[in-house]
């Protein structure tokens, strides 16, 4: 009785927010039809609740309760602000395309790249690509993304084309008790290479407010992308992130996902491996404290066959903290010859912290190699002691067995350059504990 | 004033009394060998005074230098000068050995108010050192004791004893898992930490160490006591006589 009514009310409201956002979203005609459609699916859908299995440990009807009205385009005040953030976590020599508040900031973005066609999702939208309000995966979260979406990066690497700058796609919200939704894509064409990272962060000031991105990328055959996806958004913010990736053949996938921020964040990627011969490697770290819930949940997808898949995930919680990691594999039947695995472990810090892990395998071809494995414990007294009684204090011990923990997920990422910003993330989070 | 002074040390684990007042007295200089079989308590000790968690005294002293050792955290009692080589050295992944050292070295050196060794000056000392004991350098960039071989880690050990200079070594069973030739480098590199500023409690079951590295007292442990203390030929009597002469002292 008490879901009912809270689906209600949440529908009533979130209806109010699109109504009021209709008018001020790009895109007319066939864009505003499936705009309109994608509402009706969120809205049948209601926002995710624990009954829904993909979201069983991240109730957002009970974390979220109502989606907040889409945050005003920033003033000058809020830029200011919005710029001081974007000088704290700009990556040198990578090329910077900045969204604030969920509005492409085209003065503070590196729009001429070579190599590299950049536009916007408002232009397109505006010049009625509607198809780029679909994706091949159904979520509430995602429909709700196609139905509000204001802004969003298009960037696409031509074939043959090996980018030498990375691109640095950059989220920077300043409105307080607002929402933003951000659609992106990524486009790499056969054999192009690029390297790829997306920041979350916060200006100063705002707070308890809730963003929803998605990111649809393609990577085209032969190609390589390099990802780390830096997720430091205020701690009493909510960020739902769907990730959609298709990987054509013999193409190579480095991705990686690290979240120290939000009250509540759920990342969930969906990744196709629709070509032969290609490569995926996933990690992932998850550094949570306070009353913090963190969520990855990764569902990779063998279609095709002799394809390779490694998923590596570290959560550290502390305090209350909640890490949640669902990790899918699935081969379909003329997948053979995949070698699938994942590994997910996670440190809790304190009795009332809390790890959920849930690795899947569906497995329907029978010529495979598969596993996953899960493990959640404590710090190792005995090696705490070994370095303690070597003169380290108790905080500096678990910062160096903690670092040692995520160091393993953390050298997944091939490129040294973003493996350095990871653990610069993480040294942060532990830097900010002792 | 005495290095170490333990007093009438009563030590509990859970519900069972290990050390039933137990005394010894370490001067600068002075090596202590402590002998006694299994079960006796040895080990209880050296972890008292490194302050392993776990262990409740119930009774008694421990005074480093005139100042109360318990009242102190682990990693205080190591930038004072005591230095535990363990039994069994833990295996850490993840963390290099070399950035272990270099991290525990220059915590201690900042607890005592000294200023952090250069990267250069560290490294000279840390090969200077390694060297001395056979341990090759590809052995300090991988994880602290991951992979290594029993004799390797007890090296490991003393290559941080040589390092860290503390004022009070305490090793703990340092012979277990050693061959004869892995036992002679171990013992040479002991004994080149030999030194008049310095006091050494050497805790084994076997009399052999003691052939490598002489002590100036031996002491014989049973059942949470020392029940008999003299010089080196002690160590001699017991190899011959066996520890069960001395169980009814206790």
């Amino acid at each position: 009785m008490d879901a009912v009514l809270a689906n209600t009310d949440t529908a009533g409201a979130v209806e109010r927010v699109f109504a009021v956002a209709r008018d001020r979203l790009p895109g007319a005609g066939k864009v505003a039809d499936a705009r309109r459609k994608a509402f009706e699916a969120f809205k049948r859908a209601g926002l995710p609740h624990r009954r829904i299995e993909q979201w069983k440990y991240t109730d957002l009807r009970a974390l979220m309760r109502e989606v907040l009205p889409l945050a005003a385009a920033p003033d000058s005040a809020a830029l200011e602000r919005a710029r001081s953030a974007l000088a704290a976590c700009a990556i040198e020599d990578a090329a910077k395309l900045v969204l604030i508040d969920g509005v492409f900031a085209a003065d503070l973005s590196d729009v001429a790249v070579t190599g590299l066609t950049v536009r916007t999702l408002r232009e397109a939208l505006e010049q009625g690509g509607a198809e780029l309000l679909s994706s091949n995966a159904s979520d509430a979260m995602i429909s709700l993304n196609a139905a509000l979406a204001t802004d969003g990066i298009m960037v696409e690497v031509a074939d043959g084309t090996a980018l030498s700058r990375a691109i640095q796609i950059i989220h920077v919200a300043t409105a307080s008790r607002s929402s933003t939704v951000t659609r992106s894509q990524v486009k790499l064409g056969k054999a192009a290479q690029a390297r790829l990272v997306e920041s979350f962060v916060a200006a100063e000031g705002a707070k308890h407010y809730q963003a929803n991105d998605a990111v649809i990328i393609s990577v085209g055959d032969g190609a390589e992308l390099s990802q780390v996806r830096l997720m430091a958004d205020s701690v009493d913010a909510v960020n739902v992130t769907s990730a959609m990736l298709t990987v054509g053949a013999k193409a190579k996938v480095n991705v990686f996902n690290m979240t120290t921020g939000g009250a509540v964040s759920r990342f969930q990627g969906f990744v196709t491996l629709a070509g032969e011969g290609s490569q995926l490697l996933v990690g992932g770290v998850n550094l949570l404290k306070g009353a913090q819930l963190g969520d990855t949940t990764l569902i990779v997808d063998h279609a095709v066959a002799e394809c390779f898949s490694r998923e590596m995930f570290r959560a550290v919680v502390d305090e209350r903290a909640h890490s949640v990691f669902q990790g899918r594999i699935i081969v379909r039947p003329d997948a053979q010859r995949t070698d699938g695995k994942m590994m997910t472990r996670a440190l809790l810090l304190c009795d009332a912290a809390e790890a959920d892990n849930k690795p899947e395998l569906e497995i329907f071809a029978d010529d495979v190699t598969c596993g996953h494995g899960a493990t959640a414990g404590a710090l190792d007294d005995n090696l705490l002691f070994y370095l303690r009684a070597r003169g380290l204090s108790e905080k500096h011990a678990q910062a160096l067995l903690i670092e040692a923990f995520v160091g393993e997920a953390i050298e997944t990422i091939a490129d040294e350059n973003f493996r350095e910003l990871a653990m610069a993330q993480a040294e942060r989070w532990l830097g900010a504990r002792s | 004033m005495p290095l170490l002074e333990v007093q009438d040390l009563q030590v509990r684990v859970e519900d069972r009394e290990i050390l039933h007042g137990l005394s010894l007295t370490v001067n600068k200089g002075e090596v202590h060998a402590i002998m006694g079989p299994n079960g006796s308590g040895k080990s209880t000790l050296s972890h008292v005074i490194a302050g392993k968690p776990g262990y409740e005294v119930s009774g008694g002293k421990v005074l480093f230098n005139g100042e109360d050792l318990l009242q102190m955290e682990p990693d205080e009692r190591a930038a004072k000068g005591v230095f535990l080589a363990f039994q069994y050295p833990v295996e850490i992944p993840g963390v290099a050995t070399m950035t272990f050292l270099r991290t525990a070295l220059n915590a201690q050196r900042k607890a005592r108010g000294e200023s952090e060794y250069s990267t250069p000056a560290f490294l000279k000392k840390v090969r200077e050192v390694a060297k001395s004991l056979n341990i090759p350098q590809d052995m300090l960039k991988r994880g602290v004791n991951v992979g290594f071989s029993g004799g390797e880690k007890k090296r490991n050990e003393i290559l941080q004893m040589a390092l860290f200079e503390p004022a009070l070594c305490i090793l703990d069973e340092m012979d277990s898992g050693l061959d004869i030739d892995a036992l002679r480098i171990a013992a040479d590199g002991v004994n080149a930490l030999r030194s008049p500023d310095r006091g050494m409690v050497v805790i084994t079951h076997y009399q052999r160490l003691l052939n490598y590295i002489v002590p100036d007292f031996v002491h014989v442990m049973s059942k949470g006591r020392v029940v008999k203390s003299g010089g080196k030929q002690l160590a001699l009597e017991l190899e011959e006589g066996g520890y069960a002469q001395f169980e009814d002292a206790a």
